[in-house]
């Protein structure tokens, strides 16, 4: 009788394996098509909680895109400025701005937004004690210094620089001329925040309420989120899908994979391992355009030698050591567009971005460099280290072949080695503590589409990152006068003269424009990345 | 019994510390992990201070440890840095796995077991080698290759299983997880109750239940089987344990929102809260596991006695 139980047992195993797997396949994607259709899409489990001014990546970034609207919106095309929220935002010297906000617009569980919607937000963003990692964006506004003090505790807890007038108006002191300013307001950290947010901070924390063209219906943290049309929207940029499903992979093979068997409609990181397949599994289905992110490589200028008047010429020369073509077609497949200055072409010509400014020094010439480095006195040290973080991003790839580049032009297999460090955590560590002594992997992701955000926050005298802390009065002078500057196209090309002076330093060798790379299914139409390489999901069409 | 069971969990409280001490330390000597959270760009110094005093991170480690089993034990195992209770973390990640864990014993014990049994009783046959060739290429091919070629052929290319388990994982979308992270113990358990089963055919027992006219079946199962597997449960009673913490690259492969990638992800991100968390319960279930194994051998053979 025993046996007979184990054998049914077994039979009923296999039956219900055979039954499960036949009816595990088949039913994908759900709901209608058309203008209620819902689009499924790779996502990445958010490193910080999900509060406007406390995310930094584009994980959380790209949540923060669909259920939030600003004072400012980028276009996603052409990355221009454009009034969203602001009716408009006057300045006579720079310094002082007044900013009027729109009537008719409601957070989405109906509450108004007035201008102290925008005024609260900020300070609570801004407030030392909330631990917002983007406080630093409010920087620029005055009393900044005392609500958020380097160390010690606040003196402060609002910003002297923000006052209300009315319900529709509000005025803005900063700490130094900055005529762009009112263009870097379209980041999700100035985001107007609803009631709720302070007085049931835990609540909204786990289901965000916004006031752009999505509302959250369900959010399972680390795994996924259910984002639906918000009917209500006033803007002009309603969504035209029902909704976005987004879901958590911790492998982007994986994404990749659900794309390929039609399990999934957009994957907005092409692995690079399939970057050699991607054209004949999607054909035109596969995006790589231009996203606002340089790759460098950076110095130490806090050690004494790489400071030396001869180190110009030494980086100089490692610049044009680097074969940047030869690495971005045959490591990245072109998904990257070598550097020929420090900016990114998402500016655009108007906006700053001028192809080949770097010049020769930017260019491959192997005779010219060995010429130059050892004019310059040699690598320091005799042997070039460059510190990568091993665990993500496969960097490991392309600093072998940028040293291998340097050590064909040297004629000497160790005057450039990779030097991997375990974690992103203990490389940054690393970095910020200035324990590095050779150079390292920098890259620059744009917080806004602007030649100031390229330039300002990483190469300007104690920057908040300019790890190498390198630092040039002349460089320094030109970035003040440019944002002092009230005509936006002379702001501009003074910001490129300052380019100029780095090309004279080279305190950071640019390397390659990086690209988005996405993909789609046969299902969905309309689909394209912003200049933060972020999928424009409000105007994806499901089929 | 009773004495033997309180000695044996006596045991577990200096393995416990040291293994959780371990850990501790391990995850520390990865460097700052608040340097990580801000991305590509410097934290500034502020903030990453207060946020060092709000995960202790400021504190010498010896006293990190003492806080932090200190809270462990009021059941408090901290916060991630996402702001979630790593207890959250747990409630969600523990069920999916133990799900997975359970579908790879059961093909163990159903399949392992079965063909442990045929191939035993048929040495030498065209069963018995063929079954001994298949099991030597399951354990030869690591999991990942199994994995990712299942992925491909049943849900990319016959599109019988969707390629990666959806959020809840519910039991069916388990079953070819399950069976990849059970395939390589699951040819070790053909291969152990086999040479069990060759070795206790010809003892005296069975040929005397034999002689006295049993039924072939009756001593097959109550006879031969039943003292041949205590190898067999030793095995599946430690796998337990390695089953669940192992479990990570077929986790990630199938995307899988288990135990191994909170660990991934709390390593990656350097989170000794989730990692510490995660890894004590996996020794609490291993060292269980194994009590359980070590209880089960006198149910199995009554010869074998606790004092």
């Amino acid at each position: 009788m025993r046996g007979a139980t184990q054998v049914r047992w077994a039979a009923c195993a296999v039956a219900v394996a055979l039954a499960a797997t036949a009816c595990g396949g088949g039913d994908s994607g759900g709901g209608g098509g058309g203008a209620d259709g819902i689009v499924s899409s790779s996502w990445g489990d958010p490193q910080n909680p999900l509060e406007p001014a406390n995310t930094n990546e584009v994980q959380g970034g790209k949540v923060l895109d669909m259920i939030f609207r600003g004072l400012k919106k980028y276009d996603p095309k052409t990355g221009e400025a454009t009034n969203m929220l602001a009716e408009k935002i006057e300045s006579k010297d720079n310094q002082n701005f007044t900013i009027t906000v729109k009537d008719g617009w409601t957070f989405s569980n109906g509450e108004k937004i007035t201008a102290k919607s925008f005024v609260d937000a900020w300070n609570y963003g801004a407030l030392l004690k909330n631990n917002q990692k983007n406080a630093y964006f409010f920087g620029y506004i005055d009393g900044y210094d005392k609500v958020h003090p380097e160390t010690g505790k606040a003196g402060a807890t609002t910003l002297s620089g923000l006052k209300l007038v009315d319900d529709k108006t509000f005025t803005v002191k900063l700490t130094q001329k900055f005529s762009l300013w009112p263009d870097t307001l379209g980041y999700p950290a100035f985001a107007p925040l609803p009631k709720a947010f302070y007085t049931d901070h835990a609540a909204w924390v786990s289901k965000p309420i916004g006031n752009g063209p999505y509302t959250i219906d369900k959010y399972t943290k680390g795994s996924s989120m259910n984002l639906r049309k918000w009917d209500d929207y006033p803007g002009d940029d309603k969504a035209q899908n029902g909704g976005i499903d987004l879901k958590v992979y911790t492998d982007n093979n994986t994404a990749y994979t659900d794309l390929t068997a039609g399990n999934l409609d957009l994957v907005d990181d092409v692995p690079a391992s399939q970057l050699k397949n991607v054209k004949a599994d999607l054909g035109d289905r596969y995006i790589n355009t231009p996203a606002g992110i340089i790759q460098t490589l950076a110095f130490p200028f806090y050690d004494k030698k790489w400071d030396t008047p001869g180190g110009i010429k030494v980086r100089q020369g490692l610049s044009m050591a680097i074969n940047r073509e030869q690495i971005t077609n045959q490591i990245f497949q072109k998904t990257r567009t070598p550097a020929s200055d420090w900016t990114s072409p998402v500016l655009g010509e108007d906006g700053g971005f001028k192809e080949g400014l770097c010049g020769k020094e930017c260019t491959y010439n192997a005779a010219e460099a060995k010429k130059m480095i050892q004019d310059g006195g040699g690598i320091p040290g005799g042997q070039l280290k460059i510190s990568y973080n091993a665990d993500t991003g496969s960097h490991k790839e392309w600093v072998d072949a940028v040293c291998n580049s340097i050590n064909k032009v040297m004629g000497n297999n160790k005057a450039c080695v990779g030097a991997p460090v375990g974690t992103f955590a203990d490389f940054r560590s690393q970095v910020s503590q200035q324990k590095l002594h050779g150079a390292w992997r920098a890259g620059w992701q744009m917080d806004y589409p602007l030649i100031q955000n390229f330039l300002q926050p990483v190469y300007y005298t104690n920057a908040s990152s300019n790890d190498g802390k390198w630092n040039n009065k002349q460089f320094d002078d030109l970035v003040d006068k440019a944002n002092a500057e009230s005509d936006k196209a002379k702001a501009v090309s003074t910001f490129q003269d300052a380019e100029k002076v780095m090309v004279q330093q080279m305190p950071v060798i640019p390397l390659w424009y990086q690209n988005g790379s996405a993909g789609y299914s046969e299902n969905v139409t309309n689909v394209s990345l912003n200049q933060f390489s972020v999928p424009v999901y409000e105007q994806i069409k499901v089929k | 019994m009773g004495r033997y069971v309180i000695r044996r969990l006596l045991q577990m409280i200096p393995v416990f510390f040291g293994t959780t001490l371990l850990i501790f330390l391990m995850v520390n000597v990865m460097g700052d992990p608040i340097a990580g959270l801000c991305g590509d760009r410097q934290c500034d110094p502020a903030t990453a201070a207060q946020l060092r005093t709000e995960f202790g991170l400021d504190k010498p480690v010896w006293q990190q440890y003492l806080t932090y089993m200190g809270n462990v034990f009021t059941g408090d195992f901290g916060t991630a840095f996402n702001g979630q209770k790593v207890t959250e973390l747990m409630a969600t990640a523990f069920p999916i796995t133990i799900r997975l864990t359970l579908v790879a014993i059961v093909f163990e014990i159903v399949i392992g077991i079965s063909l442990g049994v045929v191939t035993g009783l048929r040495r030498g046959r065209p069963i018995d080698t063929t079954v001994l060739i298949l099991t030597l290429v399951v354990i030869s091919i690591p999991t990942f290759v199994t994995g990712l070629l299942l992925q491909l052929l049943l849900g990319v290319e016959w599109g019988v299983i969707k390629p990666s388990v959806s959020s809840e994982a519910p039991l069916n979308e388990l079953l070819i997880p399950g069976l990849v992270v059970a395939s390589v113990s699951l040819a070790y358990v053909t291969r152990l109750t086999r040479t069990s089963i060759a070795e206790n055919a010809r003892a005296d027992y069975v040929r005397t239940a034999t002689a006295k006219g049993l039924p072939r079946r009756r001593v097959i199962i109550r006879h031969l089987l039943r003292n041949s597997l205590i190898p067999v449960v030793t095995f599946i009673g430690t796998d337990v344990g390695a089953l669940m913490g192992g479990a990570i690259v077929t986790e990630r492969i199938f995307n899988i929102h288990g135990v191994g990638y909170q660990l991934y992800q709390g390593i990656l991100r350097q989170n000794s809260q989730t990692v510490v968390g995660f890894v004590t319960v996996l020794v609490l279930v291993f060292l269980a596991a194994n009590l359980i194994v070590d209880l089960l051998y006198a149910v199995l053979d009554p010869r074998i006695r606790y004092a």
